[in-house]
């Protein structure tokens, strides 16, 4: 769990050269992580095939670069019912004879839209209630804790299922529904490391210079949280992610683009769960083998911001 | 601030959230756009039966009045009738909560079992092949969703081996016995609970694992733990009597989060395995619009989450002395 990051503090960095030296402690914790690594390696390339997943027509210029899914992830019968993968079907064909391996690739476009999409709002959220929260303090502080609270008090997936059912199955409510839970931990653990900044010398500084607040908030203190901000966010992408599979899993996915979630759901109301091999695993590999290289680039992460854990390993 | 006061303030906050979760219930399935009425009602009814349903839902009455009544009618435990089985909700969701519980129960309990010996051993052993493989064996398991665990379980413990039931909670003709060893102690129940739980087992390990270890590392650290190794006490009695013991604490307040995640996941594992409990039901209820029994189900599931929260914080002052009261 990434409840357990205790940050140290970073002190009061301001200038420009302080933000380059940090990045470049970054990279070299990254470098020196083979598993972050691999997550980087693993993202970059379902970010390929996810952009270049289907053709791109670009206008003015008037190319069309050639999408990767070799057949319309959609089209009916472009091979036999339910084959076995074959040099034209390299993972094989559905109960309607569509290609597996080009829904795979189709899918991956839904998997990065949800993921980056609903943690960036997530996080975008929770990061200015946590920093809301912790800077005015008192009914303010009190009025967005208790709402945090009760959200901590919602079971994720069950109301996702009932919210998604109640406004319909789109894919902007099921992105809607992630993020209206999954804001909470961020304004937590953001809320409590503004609370510590709050009291540093550059904070009272710039308030005896006669600093706005909006511009102590958002100017002095957010980039000194912001890369907390970043951790969270890549572990919102891997439960984002999770959250969307499932809800298509259970059958409450969007119908009109096909994620790798819906195409196990597919599976599972086709009754070919027990021959259908080819059809099953490619999906669920993908999606375990995306959020987990989320989590590693989050754990290295972990490393960049808390240079305790370097040494654990 | 003391214990006592500390315990009173939380005991109102938790009364303050299960109001403010009501409402949200409330708003949730009242307040939705379009026709809030249509949802309780059936395809093809007459006018005059619609009439009369309405009446008798109290759908005509006044918002207000309709959140009173609903708050009376939850706090008396009436969820209504279900539109499909025609029999009162609370009948049939006990029914469910039980083998929901039965279910998950055992999964949390196995994941925590494996997973803080799991952890302590790869805390102990640190830097070790046997601690990496351990990382990256949890991290494989925790980004898995919960379904495709059970699909790969059932795929290679049932369609290959054929060890395991496929589905549901008993063998068909299997008899319902009356007491609770009868019904929840036989050969037949466990070996259908197996797969489903270990499912949920193998997800909800991650957890404790990673925090197991972690917590340990820092004990580790610790000077009374060089001090038992130099009175020359065997390893193992370190370990497990010194070192695991002080590292178990953080693990409580996380269990509580697990609670709340493991019913989001019974949702999900019940129909992956056609379980007979409350998540499986409540998908089942939003599905053919039996928005009575999907209420009650996620009225229930939530309540648990708030009073595990609620148990954890209090646990958590009482095991730790050094926790000052906020």
């Amino acid at each position: 769990m990434s409840t357990d990051t205790d940050t140290t503090p970073q002190g009061a960095v301001t200038g420009l050269e302080k933000r380059i030296e940090q990045l470049r402690d970054g990279v070299g914790v990254f470098k020196g992580d083979r598993l972050g690594q691999i997550g980087i390696a693993l993202i970059l390339v379902f970010v390929f095939v996810g952009v270049f997943a289907r053709p791109i027509t670009i206008e003015f210029l008037n190319v069309t670069i050639p999408g990767l899914a070799p057949h319309d992830p959609n089209a009916r019968a472009v091979g036999g019912r339910l084959e076995p993968p074959s040099l034209a079907h390299p993972l094989g064909t559905t109960q309607l004879g569509r290609d597996v391996f080009s829904q795979l690739i189709a899918g991956t476009r839904v998997t990065l839209l949800v993921g980056s999409l609903a943690a960036f709002m997530a996080v975008f959220i929770g990061t200015n209630v946590g920093l809301i929260s912790a800077y005015y303090g008192g009914w303010v502080d009190d009025v967005l804790m208790r709402i945090t609270d009760i959200v901590y008090a919602v079971p994720f997936l069950p109301f996702a299922i009932v919210l998604v059912a109640i406004v319909g199955s789109s894919i902007v409510n099921i992105i809607g529904a992630i993020v209206l839970i999954l804001w909470r931990s961020t304004a937590r653990v953001i809320r409590s490391q503004v609370l510590s900044h709050k009291q540093r010398p550059y904070v009272e500084s710039a308030e005896a210079i006669g600093a706005s607040d909006i511009r102590i908030m958002y100017k002095h203190i957010l980039p000194n949280v912001l890369p907390l901000a970043f951790l969270y966010a890549a572990f919102a992408v891997g439960y984002a992610v999770i959250a969307e599979a499932s809800l298509s899993f259970l059958g409450f996915g969007d119908p009109n683009m096909l994620s790798w979630g819906e195409m196990i759901f597919t599976v599972y109301t086709a009754d070919a769960i027990r021959q259908a091999w080819w059809w099953v695993f490619p999906p669920g590999i993908a999606i375990t083998l995306f959020v987990m290289s989320v989590f590693f680039i989050g754990r290295t992460l972990e490393k960049v911001i808390n240079p305790e854990l370097r040494h654990q390993e | 601030m003391g214990l006592r006061e500390f315990v009173v303030r939380r005991l109102v906050q938790l009364v303050f959230t299960f109001w403010a979760f009501f409402t949200l219930l409330f708003v949730l399935f009242r307040l939705v756009p379009g026709d809030p009425t249509s949802m309780f009602l059936l395809d093809g009814m007459t006018p005059e039966q619609r009439e009369q349903r309405i009446a008798e839902l109290g759908l005509d009455q006044p918002l207000h009045i309709q959140y009173v009544s609903y708050i009376e009618q939850l706090l008396t435990g009436d969820f209504g009738q279900s539109f499909i089985y025609r029999e009162p909700v609370i009948d049939i969701i006990v029914v469910r909560f039980m083998n929901t519980i039965v279910l998950m129960g055992t999964a949390l309990f196995f994941a925590y079992l494996i997973g803080v010996t799991f952890g302590a051993l790869m805390g102990w052993w640190r830097g070790s092949r046997f601690e990496r493989g351990g990382i990256i064996v949890t991290l494989i398991a925790r980004s898995s969703p919960e379904f495709w665990v059970g699909i790969v379980l059932l795929s290679v413990f049932v369609f290959w081996l054929g060890w395991f039931p496929s589905s549901g909670m008993r063998a068909t003709g299997g008899e319902l016995g009356g007491g609770f060893l009868q019904r929840y102690g036989s050969i037949d129940f466990l070996r259908h609970l197996f797969l489903p739980a270990l499912t949920g087992a193998i997800v909800y390990l991650a957890t404790p694992t990673l925090l197991m270890r972690s917590t340990m590392l820092d004990v580790l650290k610790a000077d009374f733990v060089e001090i038992k190794k130099a009175e020359g006490l065997p390893e193992m009695t370190v370990l497990y009597k010194h070192a695991a013991r002080n590292s178990v604490l953080p693990l409580v307040t996380v269990m509580a989060i697990a609670t709340g995640a493991a019913m989001g996941g019974s949702v999900v594992i019940e129909t992956v395995f056609n379980w007979p409990g409350m998540g499986r039901e409540m998908v089942r209820a939003v599905n053919t619009n039996d928005y009575p029994i999907a209420m009650a189900a996620f009225f229930l599931m939530g309540s648990v989450v708030i009073l595990m929260n609620f148990v954890a914080d209090l646990a958590y002052v009482y095991l730790d002395p050094r926790v000052e009261y906020e």
